[in-house]
C-alpha cells in the first residue's frame, strides 16, 4: 500500500546561520498509511513537534521533502495550503487557541477558511460536535464559559470539522482526567472508524500508546529509532529506557522477571496479554514438575 | 517566519572581565564614559576616549561585527547630523561655496567630531547592554536608585514589574509562535491582503494571547501571594550584587578619564 504521507530525508534546522543553531530533524524518513492509527512517541525536545508541524505544512523542511499522496507539499503554494485542510493538526492544549464569541463560530473558522458554502459549513460544524460529544445548546454558548475538558472538545472540533484525512493530535489528552482521557480517546477513535481516516497520536504516555495504536514510531534525536508494532517496539525495553521513555509498567515488571531468571513472554503490555503469559509460563512450570514427579 | 529568531535585548552571554563587573559599576561607568565624551574637543582627549572604548570591547570579547551591526538603525541619524553640521557650522575658513550652502574646515571637523561621538556613545551603551543580562541591569539600576525611596518613589516595584516583563517576554514570543501555528493549521492567512484584512486576521491570535496573558499574570500573583510577597520591604536577594577589587579599580580608572578628558577638553586639546 502506498502511504498517505511520506517524508524523504527530512531534515530541520532552526535558527540556521546564527549562534543558536539546532539540528531538529536529522535525515528522518518517515510514513504513515491510509487509515492506519500510528503513534508517534518522543520525549520532551526529541523533534516530534517538528515533525509533525512538517506533515502539514506549518514548517518548511530546512532539506528533504514531504509528500501527502506522493504530491511534494511544497511544489506549489496552493498545494500547501490545501494539504493544511487534508493533514489535521491539533496542538497540545488546544483549548487556549478558541477565540470566537460562540462555540459554534469557533468550530467553523477552519471549514469556512476552507471557502466551503454556508450549509456545508454548518453540516460540518454540527457533525464535528457531535464526534466529540458537544449538545446543541452549547454550540450557542462563549466557549470561555466552558469547562477545561469541554474548551478541548471545542478545540478539536475545530479541526475534525475540516474533515481531514489525516488527523494529528499532539498530546491530546495530557492534564485531562482519567475519564475525561478515555472520553477524548474514545471520540478520536471514533472519527478514525467513520471517516477511515489516517490517525497520528503523539504521546509520551507509553501505557496510552499501547492500548490505542497500531503502529508506533519511536523519535529521538531528531531520528527515528524505532517503529513497529507496540509489541515490536517495546522489546527495546532497554533502549527506551536510556532515551528517557521507558516501556508500559506492565511491560517492566515482565522483563525484570524474564532478568530474575523466570521462562516468560515479556514482549507484553495490556492485562490481557499479561493474563496469557503468566498462565503460559505456569503451565511450563507445571509440566516440568509433573516431569520431575515421573 | 520564525518569532523565535528574534533577539531579546542583545545579551551576548560569556565570562569575560566586563562581564564579571557589577552591573552598577558598568551603569555608572557608562554614565562616566558619556560625560567624558561631552567634554572631549580635539583629537588628542577623542583619541583617549577610543582607547578607553576599544580596550574594553577587546576585554569583553564582544564581535566588533555584532557591535557595527547594532549601528544600522542609526545611520540615517548620524548622516543627518554629519550634514546639518557641515554645512551650519559657521567658520571662517571656508572651503567650499555654492548656491546657498558653504562649508568651512571649522565644519568639517565640527561633523567629523560628532559623528565620531554618536557612533562612540552608541557603542558604549551596547556594551554594556551586550555584556549585562537586562535582569542584572534591572538589578543594578534599582540598586542605584535605591535613595530615591527616601522620596517615596516606587522604586522596588517599578524594578519588579521591569523584571516580570523582561522575564515574560520569550513566553509571550513562544505563546503567539504557537497560536499562529495552531490557527494557521485551519487555514489561517497572517501574510496576504490588504491592510484591513490583515488586522483583521490578527484577530484569531489577539484574542487568544490576551487571555492566556492575563491568565498568566494573576497566576503569578497568586503564587507570588502564596509566597507572602509584599513589596521590597526587607527583602533579600538571589543575586547578591557585590563590589569587588575589579569594580573599585574600573570605576576609579573612568573617573580618572572623564577627569583628564575634562582636563584635555578646557585647553581645547
Amino acid at each position: 500500500m502506498d502511504p498517505i504521507l511520506e517524508t524523504k530525508q527530512l531534515s530541520h534546522i532552526y535558527s540556521a546561520g546564527t549562534p543558536f543553531e539546532r539540528t531538529a530533524l536529522d535525515g528522518v524518513d518517515f510514513r504513515a498509511y491510509p487509515g492506519e492509527y500510528l503513534g508517534i512517541i518522543g520525549h520532551t525536545g526529541s523533534g516530534k513537534s517538528t515533525l509533525i508541524q512538517h506533515l502539514n505544512g506549518l514548517l518548511k523542511p530546512t532539506s528533504g521533502q514531504v509528500l501527502f499522496q506522493g504530491t511534494d507539499i511544497w511544489s506549489d503554494p496552493k498545494i500547501t495550503r490545501q494539504t493544511r485542510f487534508r493533514v489535521g493538526l491539533v496542538f497540545q492544549y488546544p483549548e487556549y487557541q478558541l477565540f470566537e464569541e460562540t462555540v459554534y463560530k469557533d468550530i467553523s473558522f477552519g471549514p469556512q477558511n476552507m471557502g466551503l458554502d454556508q450549509k456545508e459549513v454548518d453540516r460540518r460544524v454540527r457533525a464535528a460536535a457531535y464526534f466529540v460529544g458537544l449538545r446543541d445548546d452549547q454550540l450557542e454558548k462563549s466557549p470561555f464559559e466552558l469547562s477545561g475538558g469541554q474548551k478541548r472538545r471545542v478545540a478539536i472540533a475545530g479541526v475534525i470539522a475540516m474533515e481531514p484525512q489525516v488527523l494529528i493530535l499532539d498530546e491530546p489528552t495530557a492534564g485531562l482526567d482519567p475519564e475525561g482521557v478515555e472520553s477524548i480517546l474514545g471520540n478520536i477513535r471514533d472519527y478514525h472508524r467513520a471517516h477511515n481516516a489516517t490517525i497520528i497520536l503523539v504521546s509520551h504516555s507509553m501505557e496510552e500508546m499501547a492500548r490505542t495504536v497500531d503502529r508506533l514510531v519511536v523519535v529521538n534525536g531528531g531520528k527515528l529509532p524505532f517503529e513497529g508494532t507496540p509489541r515490536e517496539v517495546f522489546q527495546h525495553g532497554d533502549e527506551l529506557e536510556r532515551m528517557g521513555l521507558g516501556v508500559p509498567q506492565l511491560t517492566r515488571v515482565f522483563h525484570r522477571l524474564r532478568a530474575l531468571g523466570v521462562d516468560i513472554d515479556p514482549s507484553v503490555y495490556t492485562l490481557e496479554q499479561a493474563k496469557g503469559a503468566v498462565l503460559d509460563a505456569l503451565a511450563k512450570r507445571g509440566k516440568a514438575l509433573e516431569k520431575g514427579v515421573e | 517566519m520564525a518569532l523565535k529568531d528574534i533577539t531579546l535585548g542583545q545579551y551576548f552571554p560569556g565570562h569575560s572581565p566586563v562581564h564579571r563587573l557589577d552591573p552598577r559599576t558598568k551603569l555608572l561607568a557608562v554614565v562616566l564614559y558619556i560625560v567624558a565624551l561631552f567634554l572631549a574637543q580635539w583629537f588628542v582627549s577623542y583619541a583617549v576616549m577610543f582607547l578607553v572604548l576599544a580596550g574594553s570591547i577587546a576585554i569583553s570579547g564582544v564581535p566588533v561585527k555584532s557591535i557595527l551591526r547594532g549601528m544600522k538603525p542609526v545611520v540615517f541619524i548620524v548622516v543627518f547630523t554629519a550634514l546639518l553640521n557641515l554645512f551650519y557650522s559657521g567658520g571662517d575658513t571656508v572651503l567650499v561655496r555654492f548656491w546657498i550652502f558653504t562649508i568651512t574646515l571649522e565644519g568639517v571637523f565640527r561633523a567629523f567630531f560628532m559623528v565620531v561621538r554618536i557612533l562612540m556613545l552608541i557603542s558604549g551603551t551596547f556594551l554594556l547592554t551586550y555584556t549585562t543580562s537586562p535582569i542584572l541591569l534591572t538589578d543594578g539600576l534599582e540598586s542605584l536608585l535605591s535613595p530615591l525611596k527616601k522620596l517615596h518613589a516606587p522604586i522596588h516595584e517599578l524594578s519588579m514589574i521591569m523584571s516580570i516583563a523582561l522575564r515574560f517576554i520569550p513566553t509571550l514570543i513562544e505563546e503567539t509562535d504557537k497560536i499562529m501555528s495552531a490557527q494557521r493549521a485551519r487555514g489561517a492567512d497572517f501574510e496576504s491582503g490588504n491592510l484591513i484584512q490583515r488586522a483583521k486576521a490578527l484577530l484569531p491570535l489577539l484574542v487568544p494571547l490576551f487571555i492566556s496573558a492575563f491568565r498568566r499574570a494573576e497566576e503569578l500573583a497568586t503564587a507570588m501571594e502564596c509566597r507572602c510577597y509584599h513589596g521590597g520591604e526587607g527583602r533579600t536577594r538571589l543575586r547578591q550584587l557585590k563590589y569587588r577589587g575589579a569594580d573599585w579599580f574600573t570605576l576609579a580608572l573612568f573617573l580618572a578619564v572623564t577627569v583628564g578628558v575634562g582636563v584635555l577638553g578646557h585647553f581645547g586639546l
